[in-house]
């Protein structure tokens, strides 16, 4: 039976309906396009005009509901389930990661300071930025 | 440094890898810095630059490219004793690179010193999301769960391990973060992980 589902990524969280349970989750493609952005067609799963076949084997598709698990595993994409509070987290690609930090373009990012204002790294085009990360703990 | 060299076209960036603005407050209250002093409780920066613990510095150029990945630096000397880093070294650099006077890597040495994640680094972070997300929503046990498994998935991430124990209601600077830091010691690994010194 479908009920309530968060769906989190790196810059989003989503609530969509799912089947849970056996550690596994179920959800239609239409919640996929909706949360995700990839579209099941008849070529795979497409995004921004990019589609990923989806391989008889890899058990994407179960009737018409697709397996988080084997969607993410197709995209190669972390995944973190935990099934008794019906919450996923479906994180960067290793790949996606490593091809950004080797291409040498500062990712970009948009952060509050304490009071809650946003700060973006791109507002520092055309600066020298010293970033630096800590933390207190 | 950000008073110094704030004529040169330069700004100091600090991102707080906290779980809260009020964990990071009072140091940033205190040092009453003229810079950004963002907060990043989702780890968002750790995530996209691959860093494993603090304090990480990147130096990003005026076309935003990454002239210096990931390094270790401090700004005083005061726990040298425990990490052997000196403190004036990167700053001197840090400052002839600013004011024009010297270049910082060239493209090929900075890919090279990249230090890329892993397929489980990723999967380390995508356990971390979960357990903070459920930890914002007082699921603890289920959040202490999915952060004790992401310290086991990536071992060397301290983001995670030591980062995650405030989240659990561990001090961080008590008996359980020296007792890690040990067993990770005697295991042969370093805590920080500075670029090589030709570099510094």
């Amino acid at each position: 039976m479908s009920e309530p589902f968060t769906l989190i990524e790196p810059a989003r969280v989503s609530e969509v309906q799912a089947e849970a349970g056996d550690g596994r989750v179920l959800l239609d493609a239409g919640a996929v396009h909706r949360a995700l952005g990839w579209e099941l067609k008849p070529e795979g799963f497409c995004r921004d005009g990019a589609c990923v076949p989806i391989p008889r084997e890899a058990e994407v598709l179960d009737g018409g509901a697709v397996d988080l698990a084997a969607f993410a595993a197709l995209l190669r994409r972390p995944l973190a389930i935990d099934i008794e509070r019906r919450a996923a987290y479906l994180g960067a690609a290793a790949d996606e990661r490593a091809e950004a930090l080797r291409s040498l373009e500062a990712p970009g990012f948009t952060l509050p300071d304490l009071d809650g204002r946003p700060h973006a790294l791109a507002e520092h085009r055309g600066e020298k930025v010293f970033l630096v990360a800590w933390a207190s703990w | 440094m950000h008073e110094e060299l704030r004529g040169h076209g330069f700004t100091v960036i600090s991102v707080a890898e906290d779980r809260g603005a009020d964990d990071a407050r009072p140091w940033i209250e205190a040092a009453k810095p003229t810079h950004p002093s963002l907060i990043d409780p989702l780890h968002t920066v750790a995530d996209l630059y691959n860093m494993v613990n603090v304090p990480t510095v990147v130096w990003i150029d005026e076309r935003g490219r990454i002239v210096r990945p990931n390094d270790v630096a401090f700004g005083s000397d005061m726990f040298k004793a425990i990490h052997g880093i000196e403190a004036e070294k990167h700053k001197a650099a840090l400052r002839a690179w600013v004011r024009g006077e010297a270049q910082a890597l060239p493209p090929q040495r900075a890919r090279d010193l990249t230090r890329p994640p892993t397929e489980q680094d990723q999967l380390a972070r995508a356990e971390f999301g979960l357990g903070f997300w459920l930890h914002a929503r007082g699921y603890e046990e289920a959040a202490g769960r999915h952060l004790v498994r992401a310290g086991e998935l990536a071992p060397h991430d301290f983001t995670i391990r030591r980062g995650s124990m405030p989240i659990r209601g561990i001090n961080s600077m008590g008996p359980e973060f020296f007792k890690m830091a040990q067993e990770w010691a005697a295991q042969g690994h370093p805590y920080y992980l500075p670029l090589p010194e030709e570099e510094a």
